[in-house]
């Protein structure tokens, strides 16, 4: 294995986990800017005028929505290096899947706030929107790209399928938008109130909300940094045990 | 290295040959998407939505063929590493990809020409604009074959793990089944759909099998290789 990666040290006699300095520092950071938004979202933001107290879902779906979008840009660009780069470096390979895995999380997460939000706004859990459909697709699709993952008898093997599945998904998510948007269109409109742009928002709701974005990406950065190293361990251990395998071979035979 | 379009046909003679002796496809999902209509006509258990419905089922019937016959094209190819060693022989594998499209993209025009007339007997459309629905079923079908192709390569690279086709399939091929059945919902001029509604649709269906066939035979020796 020839990337070095903080934290994949194996040896059991120095047992530590897979933080670093800069790792804790962004958790910390994370944590306190978590706190700021409860705290922020739940007592010191006013009620919408419309909405009143749904509003409040707001702080954890948007940013939970952003986060998501990011994960799936950060998995796209990441496979694109790994394809293009000339050492074809696992560490592409990892970052991109452990974008997804917490992609899919935060997906899952805007999906489910954004349904007990429509509910109380709209009057429906769910409305045929090019952009609710488009981001159902994609949290469908990558957990398929996750599915895929789980398959193959190297980390090679693994990282090539899975950054070429990644570029076919960039191609599919766009046209399934483009015919979502062209399926509406030709039927009735649905008659959305964007909960985004209606809302009027007074200083401390922006805030809030800015903050929650910052405190999301933070904990994204903090997840799939040490989810990345934790694979690039497995991925040694893998190859550790294979190399046991063989050896133990060579003395049986 | 061969000449791509040389492998693409030796590729596609031998699916089809396949095809022609084990007879699985006319046999077994043939049978199956007729009786899938069958059961449309059950679930719905009206005649006038069946009827104004008609385009979508003929796709959605469609789409289940396509997934157990993406299986069985691959399961012959996977077993025994035949894909594998078709590779290491030094075939171009942008024309296994191709021939492979070529011999599903034709079981699947018989499959879907049997699902229209299905729907013709079944569920009472006619067609209005023969031309358009010519028009909708090569353009759909090149879309569905290739995509049925990249990730049923996807399946055969992973070990053959079928589960995971209709999860990797189904969402890819989303903008077909809303444009085929729009488009054909047009040539039956069902739910007062005009033909020349249709024809736009066309165009998306073309674009989509044109995107995902440049795709596919770029990275398709990447996908299938064990």
């Amino acid at each position: 294995m020839a990337d070095v990666v903080p934290g994949a040290d194996l040896t059991p006699t120095r047992p530590r986990g897979v933080a670093t300095r800069a790792t804790r520092a962004i958790g910390a950071l994370a944590a306190v800017l978590f706190a700021w938004v409860l705290v922020g979202g739940l007592w010191f933001t006013p009620a919408e005028k419309q909405q009143g107290e749904s509003v409040r879902i707001m702080y954890v779906h948007v940013p939970s929505a952003w986060v998501a979008y990011l994960a799936f840009v950060v998995t796209a660009v990441a496979s694109a290096c790994y394809l293009l780069g000339r050492r074809r470096s696992l560490g592409f390979d990892r970052v991109a899947g452990a974008s997804a895995e917490v992609g899919v999380l935060f997906m899952a997460l805007a999906l489910v706030t954004g349904s007990l939000w429509g509910h109380p706004t709209w009057g429906t859990f769910w409305v045929w929107d090019p952009r609710l459909t488009t981001t159902a697709f994609l949290f469908v699709t990558y957990v398929g790209y996750l599915a895929v993952r789980g398959t193959g008898a190297t980390p090679e093997q693994r990282a090539r399928r899975s950054a070429v599945l990644a570029l076919l998904a960039v191609l599919e998510i766009p046209l399934v938008h483009f015919s979502v948007v062209l399926w509406r269109s030709l039927h009735q409109q649905a008659s959305v109130l964007s909960p985004d742009g209606d809302v009027k928002m007074d200083g401390s709701m922006l805030t809030t909300l800015f903050v929650g974005v910052v405190a999301f990406t933070s904990l994204f950065a903090w997840l799939v940094v040490h989810r990345q190293r934790v694979q690039a361990m497995g991925d040694a251990l893998a190859i550790r045990e294979l190399d046991d395998a063989i050896a133990v071979r060579g003395v049986a035979g | 290295m061969t000449e791509p379009l040389a492998t693409a046909r030796t590729i596609a003679a031998k699916d089809l040959a396949v095809e022609r002796r084990s007879r699985v496809v006319a046999n077994q999902v043939l049978p199956f998407a007729g009786l899938v209509m069958v059961m449309f006509a059950f679930a719905l258990d009206d005649d006038a939505i069946a009827s104004r419905v008609a385009g979508g089922l003929v796709w959605l019937a469609a789409l289940l063929a396509l997934l157990v016959t993406v299986q069985r094209s691959f399961a012959v190819d996977a077993a025994d590493g035949a894909l594998e060693a078709i590779r290491a022989a030094g075939a171009d594998m942008r024309g296994v990809f191709l021939g492979k499209v070529a011999a599903l993209a034709v079981q699947l025009l018989v499959l879907e020409a049997v699902l229209v007339a299905a729907a013709i007997v079944l569920y009472r459309v006619s067609v209005r604009d023969p031309l358009l629905l010519v028009a909708v079923l090569v353009a759909a079908t090149a879309g569905l074959a290739a995509v049925g192709c990249i990730y049923g390569g996807v399946v055969a690279g992973a070990g053959g793990r079928e589960t995971l086709l209709p999860l990797l399939l189904m969402p890819v091929a989303a903008p077909v089944l809303i444009g085929a059945t729009r488009a054909t919902e047009s040539a039956f001029a069902s739910g007062g759909a005009t033909p020349a509604e249709g024809w736009p649709w066309v165009g998306l269906l073309a674009a989509f099998a044109a995107v995902f066939l440049v795709a596919g035979a770029m990275s398709f020796a990447a996908l299938v290789e064990e």
